[in-house]
């Protein structure tokens, strides 16, 4: 199949991507494609199965807390097509309760990448048979990638040579994370 | 009825690892297994994981970057390669040649780390213990190039958003060349050792066969995915710093099994000898590193007597630099596979969000799949030849 051109790319998915997509930015190979969050697994199979497209590949499932904002997080999709050599990040942006599809009838490799999401962010993945924790302790609680989670965590593990066993503390630190506020008389140019 | 009930055979629940030496780090498998065949493979990740990307989000870009040798430990440049280009592109410059050059010849050098120990710890598994005692010899010398750049064996810091950290050392290419020369010798003898040895076949060929289709779904990348018949090397699709500039060609494997994996393995070996050969041969003269004050920092000898580059020394390793606000995703062939860093800055000295896409997870992800059907022995030759590293797979 001959490969589709970058701009005849572009203009094809503002016309035809479903669920009121806008194509946003481009920079270096990948496109970027926004979707309301209710739409994003029609649109992931529109991708998958269009035979022009053939995003056939789901690379990274991957979100971005914006704290503050009324839809916080940002979940990205980053597909790619092996035939037409071009990536594309599917982008919705959902708050802390409604959650989104799962695609795991889409993409087997969304499987473990949800579970991520939902480990570190708490996005709820409907529909994923298997959403566990993944990368956290057995029976962590919160959700370490939000903004609002402080970085040292609030437990800390250590071995009791008493009990012959691992115990699990509430954090004690002497001192606070320090962030430094560097002034800089060119801070305003920049923002 | 009730006999029926006492005939039923229940499945076995076995735990593997997480300290198995042969589970390649700290992986907990749950198999369930049917006699001595497995049913399903429930791998338990996350016993090493550092939170990485927390981290790098409460660093300065430049702090942000040792980080990422610490996920797959044995190709720590590659990684530094992903991240460097990615910031690179945030900041919207390119590095020198010679730069460029460098960062092809440590990033194939870390290839071969990378493979060595890769198939030299899979054959150590699957029982062949000789070639992992040459091949560690081998890498000893390769760590005492990294050693040579840049002052450390395995995490080295080396390749910086804006060029690598320093200028190779007087002689180094040239014992390059003499090391190159006899190590094509030692992979022969690998070769010779493991590719037709009846033993290695018969536990490799036939073994996690993985279709060109499943390859895809399960998201695959570098030798994984060449090895189901995909040509796909980013190297070769998407050509970074002087990629494009070599000549190297990527093999491609027909059955998708176990044995055709590591044939890719190692014949990517004598590939990435032969880039390495021809940086040597044209590795221009040149800067190291963007003429650019405010992102790398001045030589240690203008700082003596040039007191505008004692500031800009200052300031560069406190506070860092701004990084405008925007977005990328940079993705590089590294040994294992594709690695990807999207970076996310707000304008301010810090990365937003840093996302690593590691290739090893999703390889990991589909040992159900790979392992279903297969024997309980044939389990670590799957994690074998899925090359896993636990730095990068938990992050």
């Amino acid at each position: 199949m001959e490969r589709i051109e970058r701009k005849s790319l572009i203009t094809y998915l503002s016309r035809s991507v479903p669920g009121a997509t806008v194509v946003t930015a481009h920079y270096n190979n990948v496109l970027i494609v926004e979707v309301i969050s209710s739409e994003i697994r029609n649109a992931l199979s529109f991708f998958k199965r269009n035979q022009q497209l053939r995003f056939d590949c789901l690379l990274d499932v991957w979100a971005v807390d914006y704290v503050g904002s009324s839809q916080r997080f940002e979940v990205n999709y980053l597909l790619l097509s092996v035939t037409n050599q071009i990536r594309l990040i599917v982008r919705t942006h959902v708050d802390e309760f409604s959650g989104v599809q799962s695609i795991t009838s889409l993409f087997k490799s969304s499987a473990w990448l949800e579970r991520e999401v939902w480990d570190m962010y708490g996005i709820l993945f409907f529909e994923n048979p298997d959403l566990r924790r993944i990368l956290t302790d057995y029976g962590f609680e919160g959700h370490p990638l939000r903004k609002d989670f402080p970085l040292s965590g609030f437990s800390e593990v250590r071995y009791d040579d008493g009990d012959k066993r691992i115990v699990y503390e509430p954090l004690e630190v002497s001192q606070e994370y320090r962030s430094f506020f560097f002034k800089n008389p060119w801070i305003n140019k920049h923002e | 009825m009730n006999n029926l009930v006492l005939n039923e055979i229940k499945n076995y629940t076995m735990n593997f690892g997480p300290q198995h030496p042969a589970a390649h780090g700290v992986l907990r498998l749950v198999l369930e297994l049917e006699g001595e065949t497995v049913v399903k493979a429930d791998p338990h990740i996350g016993l090493l994981h550092r939170g990485t990307e927390k981290l790098m989000e409460y660093k300065t870009f430049l702090q942000a970057l040792p980080y990422l040798d610490r996920l797959d430990y044995v190709s720590a440049m590659s990684q530094e390669h992903a991240y460097a280009l990615a910031v690179e592109q945030l900041l919207n410059f390119s590095v020198p040649l010679r730069a460029k050059y460098i960062r092809v010849l440590f990033a194939e050098i870390s290839r071969l780390l990378n493979h060595l120990l890769a198939i030299t710890t899979h054959a150590l598994d699957v029982g062949a213990m000789t070639p992992l005692l040459w091949a560690f010899e081998e890498r000893e010398k390769l760590m005492e190039f990294y050693e040579r750049v840049s002052g450390a064996r395995l995490h080295a810091a080396y390749f910086r958003p804006g060029g690598v950290a320093q200028d190779l050392p007087v002689g180094l290419l040239d014992d390059i060349f003499v090391f190159i020369k006899q190590f094509t010798l030692r992979v022969n003898e690998i070769e010779e050792m493991l590719t037709e040895n009846r033993i290695w076949k018969q536990r490799l060929v036939d073994i996690g066969v993985v279709s060109k289709f499943d390859a895809l779904n399960y998201g695959f990348s570098g030798p994984m995915l060449r090895g189901s018949g995909v040509a796909w090397d980013l190297r070769k699709v998407a050509p970074y710093d002087a990629y494009d500039l070599l000549d190297f060609s990527i093999p491609v494997g027909q059955n998708g099994d176990c044995f055709d994996r590591f044939l890719i393995r190692m014949h990517e070996m004598h590939e990435s000898v032969k880039i390495i050969q021809q940086c040597l041969d044209n590795m221009p003269v040149g800067d190291v590193r963007v003429n650019d004050k405010k992102i790398m920092p001045p030589s240690r000898a203008l700082m003596k007597h040039s007191m505008e580059a004692l500031i800009h020394h200052f300031k560069l390793y406190t506070e860092g630099y701004r990084v405008l606000s925007g977005e990328t995703y940079f993705s590089v062939e590294a040994p294992k596979g594709e690695l990807g860093v999207y970076l996310r800055s707000v304008g301010g000295n810090k990365p937003y969000r840093c996302r690593v896409k590691a290739p090893g997870f999703l390889h990991l992800q589909s040992l159900d799949l790979m392992a279903k059907g297969h024997m309980l022995a044939d389990v670590v030759t799957l994690i074998g030849t899925q090359d896993i590293v636990f730095g990068e797979v938990d992050r």
